[in-house]
């Protein structure tokens, strides 16, 4: 047997998160390195996940297999296609970054008289590296009881990480901010346990379905779509149709997608900006990665059912997201809105049903961590120097914090998808993977970036330039040596992804043309065929996309 | 006599008695767990009786505990000799039914009292009186409260060791009920466990008038309860001439009707047959604590010393659900059609109410109660399902659930101030800050209690409902996932209590408990994560123990 590597790379965290808990009180500063070390170090197995990884390949490869609940079919299957492959990167390569953003934050709960057994500052780092394996768990199980097993679990750490640690000084006081965290901490796990009960009866409805069909219950998702292709496994066109629903309603909290979004705006404005990106750059997309693999590829024709209605919802999350994100006066919800914007971008693209779309909306789960992560880690530096998320508070600050106000817009300016920035090419892939379809939806999308330069300049404009009035903003440090060290290493992957994203496309495409033909859906003809390719290699429907992974 | 002269003509109840008697057959080995516990019961009256004050509590605990041990070791060994699935038998002159669900049953009933001993135990939390710890149950039970003798005997140091002859004629009661399998042992069984906990109710050391209050409406609705079993019992006898749940199935399939002439008047009566089922299973649902009989819950739950409440919350649920499924699936299998749309109600109704009532509790004790209530609900959904599969979930979710209960219901005996138990939800704020692990532990009941994933509490549901979604009750289903939505909602705001709020000044002490109550606690987390993270063991135990004798 192989070396369980998808085991090990889930494992690893989560050990980090026991051996994290376990430093004594006294030590935290042992704890923080500790925490960093195993993060670091589970970025480098899903390194060798993504080396392993051979695009050409299986569809599902470095897979486990073994037998965990015989009553209920339950198996312990993981695997990983190109897209999850990729997503396990992106929450390996994330976590370092923020656990070295938040290096201080649990440092104000630490109690004046020495406590052996209140130790906030393990529990913090821990919990994150426990939400890293949950999260590394969901994108490599391929038993959807397994995936709900995480899907579920991770509420729990999350909860507390918002609830627990918040940022230092707070406008309205600390009482009304404790308040207002468990507010938010609360609505964050009852939206999405809400969604997840919903889903366990849809989960519940599958079991009983396949055994009812296979003879024998399974959640192995790829005995199932294999059953399907052979003719075994028939779903009635309505209980296909509620049990998409039941896993879609799920997800769509997660995503988080209009109307089911409320619960996102308060858990990243109250918690501290490195758990916010652990919420919006890591584990949501745990909810668009599982539209994909989920309800698409174990309900293709519900989903075909489901798709207009879906991609109304996408567009209504973009516009309404950007256009709430201009009127925010608090740059976390700010950002918070912008990322339901961009949440609806994924969606979009993946229900476009096009290989660009999906490609697009993989890439852009990928390049929305990573920008999102520069931006709200950035607005944190800020936010901690002057106390304040309030962007009336702030002005001037590029003259005073040059280095701070420099990385502050470059991650706003991949947040509006700048050509030369990663996200552009994810959002010009969704936007023409949709506009080959459905071309309204492509123009309506469109507008969502002439919104984003708005929200993202407009709050550029006000923090960062401008006369200094405010004397607190006079004596701001800039960026300390850690803090440039968390953002500059995302700034230049945003560079180097917006320059080659071949180094992606070629590891994405086949899973998606998997997909593709899950849902049995071919790409439009173009009307217009282009003869030669453009810089941007992208071979649309069959044969793989070149790419330097050769 | 007259009678003997008149039996030849006129064939009554009467003659019955004048018939020759054959001495009764008793299996003393299928019997040996039964006769174990009522045995060392009677010795600890015994030991009451003759040994000095000082050394009971000594040797009360070590006879109960050996009795215990000794009794589950007899199940055990009845289990290994197959007596659970090849050799399962009716003993006892057709009284009771020896077979997996009752030996299963047995085995949680007996452990879950085991561990009750272990949190009866505890002598570390009341106040030192002058000579001896003391224990939460009363010095001097027939002391007026308040009064001359009550001080006295509190100021002698005095304890009521009686508490655990008492607990075994409880258990011992509860071992017969599962097992019962004629009618008027159904009876019997009910009255010898529910006696001794009508006074283990009556007995706390700390608000003696409440707990008084407590044990005279359990006694009261209970024995109401009692009068309805009977009643129906009696009704059911007119209907089929036999108290044998294999001879009123007999007559409800028309196999063969034997009556005498005193009731053929009656005999065949649907309305009998009906009325008396549905009193007798009003009597069992008041003991499962299933709406509309759960009134008297969340008094009693909250009244009765804690230790008890666990220990009563734990194994009559166990008991009454083994009782209601035997009745149910041998004696009433032919009636399915009639029972199974009023089950349907009530399991809806149990669970909506017990959710919905839940949230405005504001004590611990009480909303515990409203959360047993909602559980039986979900364990009836199981009961409605397919005699194997459902069995079998209503076993395991019983098993888990118990454990759950008890743990819980330990960690509230340690939560203090100076009048005693600290059960107002308004005193745990902040327990999470002054002692993590002990929050930890309870969060873990909780989350098990709400069905997170990785918990026993998510097995036993998903087993509970897939049972109920494969016997075609998928409406029941989604009831019950909703109202596991509701009520993941309060179980979340005691943990939002515990760790998001601030410590109140005169908030209560978690007091330091002996190894007794520490064990209990240990083991209730123990059995929670293990059963949540590898439950084929025993989910293969329970789906082995799923089938009756008949």
């Amino acid at each position: 047997m192989s070396f369980p590597l998808l085991t090990a790379t889930a494992a690893l965290p989560a050990v980090g998160a026991i051996a994290t808990a376990a430093v004594p009180a006294a030590r935290k500063r042992v704890a923080k390195w500790v925490a960093l070390l195993f993060s670091v170090a589970t970025l480098a197995l899903a390194v060798a996940v993504l080396v392993r990884f051979d695009p050409d390949g299986e569809r599902y490869q470095l897979t486990e297999s073994h037998s965990w609940i015989r009553d209920f079919g339950v198996r312990y299957e993981l695997g990983v296609d190109g897209i999850a492959a990729v997503l396990i990167a992106l929450t390996a390569l994330l976590l370092p970054f923020i656990i070295g953003a938040a290096w201080h934050d649990a440092d104000d709960l630490e109690p004046t008289r020495p406590n052996r057994r209140w130790r906030p500052t393990q529990g913090f780092f821990a919990m994150m590296l426990a939400v890293e394996a949950m999260v590394v768990m969901s994108f490599a199980a391929t038993d959807v009881f397994l995936f709900y097993v995480f899907f579920e679990a991770m509420l729990i750490p999350m909860y507390f990480l918002i609830g627990g640690f918040g940022d230092r000084a707070h406008a309205a006081g600390e009482e009304e901010a404790g308040k207002q965290r468990s507010y938010a901490a609360v609505k964050f796990l009852l939206y999405n346990l809400a969604g997840g009960l919903i889903m366990l009866a849809a989960v519940i409805g599958l079991f009983v379905v396949t055994s009812d069909q296979l003879g024998e219950g399974t959640y192995s998702l790829q005995q199932i779509v294999q059953a399907r292709a052979d003719g075994d496994f028939q779903l009635g066109t309505n209980t296909e149709r509620l049990l998409f629903l039941g896993f879609f309603f799920a997800f769509a909290v997660k995503a988080p997608l209009w109307p089911l979004h409320t619960w996102l705006p308060n858990a990243m404005g109250e918690s501290t900006a490195p758990v916010a990106v652990l919420i919006t750059a890591v584990v949501d997309k745990v909810g668009t990665f599982a539209m994909l693999r989920f309800c698409l590829g174990l309900f293709p024709e519900a989903s075909a059912w489901a798709t207009p209605v879906v991609i109304v919802l996408a567009l209504v999350s973009i516009l309404y997201g950007a256009l709430l994100a201009v009127g925010q006066r608090d740059m976390k919800r700010l950002i918070a809105y912008a990322s339901i914007s961009h949440f609806g971008f994924i969606v979009l693209g993946i229900f476009a049903m096009t290989s660009q779309g999906q490609s697009g909306a993989t890439l852009y789960m990928v390049f929305h961590g990573v920008s999102t992560a520069a931006l709200m880690l950035v607005a944190g530096f800020l936010i901690s120097r002057r106390g304040s998320r309030l962007i009336a508070d702030y002005g001037g600050v590029q003259k005073v914090a040059p280095v701070l106000a420099g990385t502050f817009l470059v991650g706003g300016l991949a947040t509006l998808s700048l050509p030369g920035l990663a996200p552009f090419i994810s959002e010009f892939l969704v936007l023409v993977g949709t506009f080959s379809r459905y071309p309204v939806a492509g123009i309506v999308a469109t507008a969502g970036i002439i919104l984003a330069a708005l929200y993202v300049l407009l709050m550029y404009q006000r923090t960062m330039t401008g006369p200094v009035e405010k004397s607190v903003v006079r004596e701001m440090p800039d960026l300390r040596p850690r803090e440039l060290a968390v953002v500059a290493p995302l700034i230049a992957l945003l560079i180097f992804f917006g320059v080659f994203p071949q180094s992606l496309t070629g590891i994405v495409n086949p899973a998606v043309e998997h997909t593709m033909s899950d849902v049995q859906k071919k790409d439009p003809k173009p009307d217009h065929p282009v003869a030669d390719k453009g810089w941007f290699d992208y071979k649309p429907v069959d044969g793989h996309a070149g790419g330097d992974h050769k | 006599m007259s009678a003997v002269a008149t039996a030849g003509t006129v064939p009554s109840l009467w003659t019955l008695a004048a018939e020759p008697l054959e001495a009764p057959k008793i299996e003393y080995g299928q019997l040996s767990p039964v006769i174990i516990v009522l045995g060392v019961a009677v010795l600890g009256i015994l030991l009451e009786a003759f040994l000095p004050r000082r050394v009971r509590y000594g040797a009360q605990l070590v006879v109960t505990a050996l009795g215990l041990v000794s009794a589950f070791a007899a199940v055990l060994g009845l289990a290994v000799t197959g007596h659970a699935t090849t050799k399962r038998a009716v003993v006892g002159m057709g009284a009771l039914a020896v077979d997996g669900p009752t030996l299963f049953l047995q085995g949680t009933i007996l452990l879950v009292g085991l561990v009750s001993v272990f949190v009866f135990a505890e002598r570390r939390l009341e106040p030192k009186s002058q000579t001896a710890h003391v224990d939460s149950f009363a010095a001097q039970p027939a002391a007026v409260p308040g009064g001359e003798g009550e001080r006295e005997a509190n100021a002698a140091g005095w304890t009521t060791t009686e508490v655990y002859p008492l607990l075994l004629f409880a258990v011992g009661g509860m071992l017969l009920f599962p097992a019962a399998n004629d009618l008027l042992t159904l009876f019997i069984a009910l009255e010898v466990f529910s006696l001794p906990l009508y006074l283990l109710c009556a007995l706390a050391r700390r608000r003696r008038l409440l707990s008084q209050e407590s044990a005279v409406k359990y006694f009261l609705l209970g024995a109401f309860s009692s009068a309805f079993l009977l009643f129906g019992a009696a009704l059911i006898y007119g209907y089929a001439g036999t108290f044998a749940y294999s001879g009123i199935a007999r007559v409800i399939g028309n196999a063969d009707r034997q009556t005498t002439a005193v009731l053929a008047e009656t005999a065949g009566s649907d309305a009998l047959l009906l009325i008396g089922g549905a009193l007798v299973v009003m009597g069992l649902l008041f003991k499962v604590g299933a709406v509309p009989f759960h009134m008297w819950t969340p008094d009693v739950y909250q009244g009765a010393p804690t230790p008890v409440t666990g220990f009563m919350a734990a194994a009559t649920k166990v008991a009454a659900f083994g009782a209601l499924l035997r009745l149910l699936y041998v004696a009433l299998e032919g009636l399915r059609w009639d029972w199974r749309p009023v089950m349907w109600g009530v399991a809806i109704v149990t669970m909506i109410a017990g959710a919905v009532i839940a949230i405005t509790q504001t004590d611990v004790k009480r909303l515990l109660a409203y959360s047993s209530i909602a559980h039986a609900g979900f364990l009836l959904a199981g009961v409605i399902a397919t005699e194997g599969r459902g069995v079998s979930s209503v076993l395991f979710y019983l098993g888990a659930y118990s454990f759950v209960t008890l743990g819980a219901f330990a960690v509230i005996t340690l939560v203090r101030d100076a009048g005693g138990e600290a059960t107002h939800l308004s005193k745990w704020a902040g327990l999470g800050r002054r002692s993590p692990l002990l929050a930890t532990a309870f969060s873990v009941f909780l989350l098990a209690f709400a069905g997170i994933p990785a918990t026993s509490g998510f097995i036993g549901k998903f087993a509970v409902f897939a049972a109920a979604a494969e016997g075609g009750a998928t409406p029941l289903v989604v009831v019950g996932v909703i109202a596991s939505a509701i009520a993941a909602f309060f179980y979340i705001r005691v943990m939002v209590l515990m760790f998001f709020s601030e410590p109140k000044a005169d908030g209560p002490t978690v007091a330091v408990p002996s190894v007794w109550t520490t064990s209990a606690i240990a083991i209730g987390v123990v059995v929670t994560l293990v059963l949540g993270v590898f439950p084929q063991y025993f989910l293969d135990l329970a789906s082995q123990a799923g089938v009756f004798v008949r």
